[in-house]
């Protein structure tokens, strides 16, 4: 279902008068090309038999579907696809003009996102309950603003010094196992082990950062990758320290100031004098981790105008005419990777406490593909692009698991959240296609000479440093 | 001696396979500079072509000779293969040339985790196996002990051989290579002499698909078990191969294949079998930072 969709969106050619034999045959060639795709992979299930080995369950019923799709969405887009194309574009173009004259005040809209972020906790209450809200401020939320603060973190490294890091998830597990560890061992509290879990995370970001000094581009990428990976695999080998793939638990959540988040009488809630309920640790963390990821905007947007964060932004536009200039391309590269990886540090203590237990499967290459992902689509640089990513990709794959409507439209046995990743990895190729600059690919410049204006995503050339 | 040179055996021909898939990688990063992310889950997807079309044949005609199912299999699965990886580098490569240089890596990301998604939706999440296709093989005596080449262990290495020196014959000699070789060097002036450069690029991930299916059919004889999850690991060593031949020369590519097997292999033999992923992620790191033109490769000159 989902391979004949992506083809079916592909290069159109805008006709003024449809040719409707040519249209026909068009469409029917890609249905015979998506029952090539289909033939044995989707046609055939393979199913472990006790007793014959494997065998085939046909399921021609299924590709016939696939196929009726792949055609009739084709001969729909080259019938309807011009005029859809010059409507959404009609329609942009009435939303921007609609929106010029509030362009001025947009600094008050930041402040009424930040009120409605200081106030989601409540409102979710409000409008779900209390039973209702522990999912939308857990699941949502907290997750939401976990994945915004590691975007932003990443976003050092690859958005303003242009440094494409695949392994980033090592550092936010660092901050998860350092945590993890001095606590479970040495009894320290979480507030002891976050900023640990920084320093760890930043020393190791030099350590990796080091040798991969000299390369670039794709081979840089592929090289934090093998670091990555190399951090997991040691996790789940050295049993001894890190007791390997069954992770480590009854690590100490977060309290407030020493108030634990219990029952007893010690607790939050009895020393405030309120009724117990679970909702104050879920108010608690996501209010910590809100935090967590203001400070990470708020240092970057302060590193932005200082000169090191100059230097950045020089090293991705081009790293040669900036070593002319007389930067320091090595200090300039490891202070990204430290500073990158100590916010993914920072994130990975506050998982740790979070759930109180960890894992090496929290920590595999799939995350640094989302996390990757999330500053891509966001537009490499933008902190507002990154945050909006990360709620649509991470947001959005979470409400798969709210439409159980749909099982009413394919049967009970249809688990929406089985596509989670595959609309991932589908959203992923569309957006590059769609729009490799990300969705704000519009930026202020740094610093300006005469008068400040937006720059176009096609004017600045990152990701070659 | 005996233990040495059975392990050695091993590593070749875990190597041919890992040569095999690196030559996709190699091809692909050669023409159009890109690392094509998702060539290790078109691994994975090939031996599930294979898998599958493997017991259609067997079901529908029984008894029929394993050679000739094998090659019906082999063909099936590299036709099918090459026919995903085209409509790959159609759908999520081609609307990108042009863009800036890490789009098609992220859409290639996007790929693989989608490929390995639908995979795993549409198969199901457990390991498939079939009983084993092909037993047997020489016991050879050396010095006190045996060693065993297995049939499917001479199949594979004979295998790899023969097609290397086919596609080897296809890139030198035919004109197809000649297109590739000239894109290679200068996608422009190629275009501006006439040669088509879209088909030219299609064709170079299509016998990269094709390759890459060979060593799928390969890896379902050798192991006959495989996840959807199969294509990560083996698609990360490939590519260390390719790196550490040299990215770009195609006989690179098979020699850091066997290297990458032997080592692969002797690590877990004298040393431990848990770090053999650990020792190929090392090799990879190693070799880009301190030989990033591999051993064949041509030194990356830089124009300022």
């Amino acid at each position: 279902m989902a391979q004949s969709e992506d083809i079916g969106g592909v290069a159109a050619e805008p006709s003024a008068s449809l040719d409707w034999p040519k249209a026909l045959r068009d469409a029917g060639l890609l249905a015979l090309f998506t029952l090539g795709l289909s033939f044995p992979i989707l046609a055939f299930r393979t199913r472990q038999d006790l007793t014959q080995g494997l065998v085939l369950d046909p399921r021609w019923g299924l590709v016939a579907t696939v196929v009726a799709i792949a055609f009739f969405a084709r001969l729909g887009w080259l019938v309807f696809g011009g005029a859809l194309t010059r409507g959404a574009a009609a329609g942009a173009a009435r939303v921007s003009r609609a929106l010029a004259p509030v362009k001025p005040y947009a600094w008050i809209f930041r402040y009424i996102v930040l009120a409605l972020l200081a106030a989601y906790p409540f409102l979710a209450v409000l409008f779900t309950g209390t039973g209702g809200a522990l999912k939308w401020i857990d699941n949502f939320g907290i997750q939401i603003l976990i994945y915004v603060m590691l975007g932003w973190g990443l976003n050092i490294v690859v958005g303003l010094a242009g440094l494409l890091d695949l392994g980033y998830v090592a550092f936010y597990a660092v901050g998860a196992y350092s945590t993890a560890l001095l606590s479970t061992h040495f009894g320290f509290s979480f507030w002891i082990c976050l900023p640990l879990a920084g320093i760890f995370a930043a020393f190791w970001g030099i350590m990796l950062g080091f040798p991969v000094l000299r390369l670039r581009g794709d081979y840089l990428a592929i090289v934090t990758l093998a670091f990555g990976e190399i951090i997991r695999l040691v996790i789940i080998n050295w049993v001894e320290l890190t007791n390997g793939a069954s992770g480590i638990s009854g690590i100490p959540r977060p309290t407030f100031f020493g108030l634990p988040f219990n029952a007893s009488d010690e607790g939050f809630a009895a020393f405030f004098g309120l009724q117990f309920t679970p909702l104050h640790r879920l108010f608690f963390l996501f209010y910590l981790i809100l935090a967590l990821a203001l400070l990470t905007n708020w240092v970057t947007v302060r590193l932005r105008r200082l000169p090191i964060g100059r230097a950045w932004e020089a090293l991705r536009e081009d790293e040669i005419a900036c070593r002319s200039l007389g930067i320091d391309t090595v200090i300039t590269k490891l202070t990204a990777f430290s500073i990158g990886a100590m916010f993914g540090g920072f994130a990975g203590a506050f998982f740790a406490a979070r759930l109180g237990f960890i894992s090496p499967k929290s920590f595999e290459f799939m995350e640094s593909a989302v996390i990757l992902s999330i500053v891509v689509l966001g537009g490499m640089g933008s902190q507002i692009g990154v945050a909006i990513a990360a709620i649509v990709m991470i947001g959005g794959t979470e409400l798969l698991r709210e439409l159980t409507w749909l099982k009413a439209v394919f049967g009970p046995s249809f688990d929406p959240t089985q596509y989670r990743m595959l609309l991932f990895g589908m959203a992923m190729v569309a957006m590059m296609v769609w729009r490799p600059r990300g969705l704000i690919s519009n930026r202020e410049p740094s610093i300006v000479l005469h008068e400040k204006r937006a720059i176009g995503g096609d004017m600045v050339k990152e990701g070659h440093g | 001696m005996d233990y040495f040179l059975q392990q050695l055996v091993n590593g070749l021909t875990l190597g041919s396979v890992y040569g095999l898939i690196a030559i996709g990688y190699t091809m692909v990063y050669g023409i159009i500079g890109m690392i094509n992310f998702a060539h290790g889950d078109v691994f994975m997807l090939s031996v599930f072509i294979a898998l599958i079309v493997f017991v259609l044949i067997s079901s529908l005609v029984g008894g029929l000779a394993i050679a000739l199912a094998l090659i019906i299999v082999l063909v099936c699965a590299m036709a099918l293969t090459a026919l995903w990886s085209w409509a790959i580098e159609r759908v999520a490569y081609r609307p990108l040339r042009g863009s800036f240089r890490l789009a098609p890596l992220i859409s290639a990301i996007g790929m693989s985790i989608f490929l390995v998604n639908f995979v795993q939706l549409v198969q199901g999440p457990r390991n498939k196996s079939l009983p084993p296709i092909m037993d047997g093989g020489f016991v050879i005596p050396v010095g006190s002990g045996n060693i065993t080449l297995a049939y499917k262990q001479i199949l594979i290495i004979l295998t790899t051989a023969v097609l290397l020196a086919a596609f080897w014959f296809v890139v030198q000699k035919t004109s197809l290579g000649r297109a590739q070789r000239a894109c290679e060097q200068d996608r422009k002036m190629a275009s501006l002499l006439g040669i088509d450069v879209d088909r030219t690029i299609s064709l170079t991930f299509v016998m990269g698909a094709a390759l890459a299916a060979v060593a799928g059919v390969l890896f379902m004889v050798q192991y006959g078990v495989v996840n959807f999850s199969d294509g990560f690991v083996p698609g990360i060593k490939a590519f260390t191969a390719a790196v550490l031949g040299g990215i770009g020369s195609l006989p690179g590519a098979v020699i850091g294949g066997l290297l990458i097997g032997l080592i692969e292999v002797f690590w877990s033999a004298y040393f431990s079998i848990d770090y053999k992923d650990v020792a190929a992620f090392s090799i990879l790191a190693v070799t880009l930072i301190f030989m990033p033109s591999g051993l064949l490769g041509k030194p990356d000159v830089e124009k300022v």
